[in-house]
């Protein structure tokens, strides 16, 4: 892979909670532009991995982080960073839709405003590309003044898409974005994203083995906080190095 | 429902092979003269019996209990009422005298020639509440949102319970606090500060304060509470889009919150706007509206306090205070009600 195309990488990544290690020295290169799915089973660090490139960790309690990031060839975790800006660029979804407490056009507008002004046709421009982006214009656009929270569940996930990409991130981090939603809702997510990896990198966290294999370019595969076998998606589903891996894909651990 | 029927099969058989133990006990004792196998029998059917009565007792509460809850609540029903009742019959006498126009628009508050006007002291009250609110509101909130967001887990922990016990301080404690401390400091520095030099210390601005300080307490325990129930993910989606620490509390902390924010303002309120011993101990007891701030008052609570000794020699006046009370009551029954649809709608909408 070359170097222009890497996105993330990280070099000694260690995460802990309360002095138990959750993150063991993760080395990877994500690539730009493509969609990477971060498997592995229930607990063994996937979402903590996610929050950590948008050094979303810090505001728990407890937490010591080590090692560097490398987003756009810095090191997101220099101190002295201004945080806003990195988690800008890397906008994320999370497994159960949390739409802000306000209507479903403000929901979209709130980082528009705050990134990129206020003017008011500016914003609404905004607000109707990407609704329409995420495919929900049509289904919202006499209702726009709604509270979010009356949206149908596959909805609300799709205007938390919408609300990511107002502000132009670079990166998507979805953790289980389906795993709340019915099959159909699902695969309109999934599709999405599908379409989303030509203008972002996308890293899709998700418990389904299969889901991944339909839409991963580059797969990484966690165990126990440790990255056991990365690599190019065929390559890792049809000739799995590891014997972890290779019990994984056949389901003997879940 | 089979497994029911069973069960009711099983309860009879056992209580009745009890029965039959304790007959058999009883003839043993009277008969076989035997009276250590008498009282094993006996044992025997009184622990069966009693594991018995334990398997219907759990029912019995549940039963007692559905019919004692109802009586309970009737009870509280009734007292409210009753309340009510007790507050309209007593000032009636004095509504015969005097009209409730002159009672809420005259000022004049002279219980010896049995003229009751209550003017002064709404607006006194008024005041004092509003000052009271305009203080404690803003900074409890900072203070909350600096102990949830802000402060490191250690401090957070230490706070807390410092502000539990605060909102549980009797008033009277308060009350003597301002009364050593802010007396002074009002009389010397602040209201000479503000070109009042002639103030006793005694006025509506230390009462204020001291209601505000009350009132601190309340409203940054619910409102910690409120805050440290929004879901991390929440917090997570704002700061997400790269909007700041601030920017969050701003536009998405206070609103998810916004029910418990508003029933804690509620709450101070009513504290502020009943509070009577604490108030009357430092506002200078004067039914008058004084000119500035640092001028001597009276709140409605803080004229019952500083009346009722007199009520037996003043025919009337005992029926005015109970007028006071009533609309103490009639206010705070509003303003609960007031509160009860905000709260409704506001949760409504802003649900996450
Ligand atoms: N805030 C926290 N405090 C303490 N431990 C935590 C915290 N967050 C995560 N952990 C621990 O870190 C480990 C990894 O958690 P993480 O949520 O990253 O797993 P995951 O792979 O996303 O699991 P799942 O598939 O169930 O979502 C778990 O053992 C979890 O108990
Ligand atoms: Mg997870």
């Amino acid at each position: 892979m070359s170097k222009s195309a890497i996105q993330i990488e990280t070099r000694g990544l260690n995460v802990s909670f309360h002095n138990s290690p959750v993150l063991k020295d993760i080395n990877i290169e994500i690539p730009a532009k493509q969609l990477t799915a971060i498997i592995g089973p229930s607990g063994c660090g996937k979402t903590t991995l996610l929050k950590s490139f948008n050094r979303l960790l810090e505001i728990q309690e407890d937490v010591k982080i080590s090692g560097e990031i490398i987003v756009d060839g810095k090191d997101i975790m220099t101190s002295g960073l201004n945080v806003p800006d990195i988690r800008k660029k890397m906008g994320l979804i999370s497994q159960k839709p949390y739409p802000l407490p306000m209507s479903i056009f403000e929901n979209v507008a709130y980082g528009l405003r705050i990134h990129h002004g206020k003017n008011p046709k500016k914003v609404e421009e905004g607000v109707h590309h990407c609704l329409q982006e995420v495919g929900l214009w049509n289904e919202v656009k006499d209702r726009l003044h709604d509270p979010a929270s009356r949206l149908s569940v596959g909805q609300q996930q799709r205007l938390c898409l919408a609300r990511a990409i107002a502000v132009k991130p670079e990166v998507i981090l979805c953790d289980e974005p389906t795993s709340a939603l019915d099959p159909i809702a699902a695969q309109q997510i999934e599709r999405l994203l599908l379409k989303l990896k030509k203008d972002f990198t996308v890293i899709l966290v998700t418990h389904t083995l299969r889901q991944a294999k339909r839409v991963a370019d580059y797969v990484i595969f966690l165990y126990f906080g440790m990255v056991v076998e990365h690599g190019l998606a065929d390559q890792v589903f049809n000739d799995p190095k590891s014997p972890e891996m290779k019990a994984y894909l056949s389901g003997e651990i879940s | 429902m089979h497994i029911n029927k069973a069960s009711a099969v099983v309860k009879k058989k056992s209580f009745l092979s009890a029965l039959l133990i304790l007959i058999l006990s009883i003839l043993s004792l009277f008969v076989l003269k035997d009276i250590a196998l008498a009282l094993i029998l006996l044992f025997v059917a009184v622990a069966l019996i009693a594991v018995n009565f334990l398997i219907i007792s759990r029912r019995l509460f549940d039963v007692l209990g559905t019919r004692f809850m109802l009586i309970v609540v009737l009870f509280v029903l009734a007292l409210f009422f009753l309340l009510i009742i007790v507050l309209l019959n007593g000032s009636g006498i004095l509504l015969e005298h005097q009209s409730i126009g002159d009672l809420l628009f005259s000022s004049a508050w002279k219980p010896f020639s049995n003229h009751f006007g209550l003017f002064a002291v709404i607006i006194d009250t008024l005041i004092v509440t509003a000052i009271s609110m305009v203080i404690a509101v803003p900074i409890s909130l900072l203070t909350a949102v600096y102990i949830t967001e802000y402060a490191p887990t250690r401090l957070r922990n230490m706070i807390r319970p410092f502000i539990d016990v605060l909102a549980g301080v009797p008033s009277v404690v308060f009350g003597l606090c301002a009364l050593l401390v802010f007396i002074p400091v009002v009389r010397d520095y602040i209201a000479p500060f503000f070109g009042v030099v002639t103030s006793s210390g005694f006025c509506l601005f230390t009462a204020s304060l001291i209601l505000s300080i009350m009132v601190f307490p309340i409203i940054i325990s619910l409102c910690v509470e409120s805050f440290s129930s929004i879901p991390l993910a929440l917090k997570e989606a704002s700061l997400s889009v790269g909007a700041t620490k601030w920017e969050t509390v701003k536009k998405v902390i206070f609103r998810a919150s916004g029910p418990g924010v508003l029933s804690a303002i509620f709450l101070g309120f009513g504290r502020a706007f009943g509070e009577t011993i604490a108030v009357s101990m430092v506002i200078g007891n004067q039914e008058l509206i004084p000119r500035t701030l640092f001028g001597s008052g009276q709140t409605l609570a803080s004229l019952i306090a500083n009346n009722y000794t007199e009520v037996a020699s003043i025919p009337l006046l005992a029926s005015a205070l109970i007028f006071v009370a009533l609309i103490l009551f009639v206010v705070v029954l509003i303003f609960n009600i007031c509160g009860f649809l905000v709260l409704r709608r506001a949760s409504k909408r802003w649900k996450y």
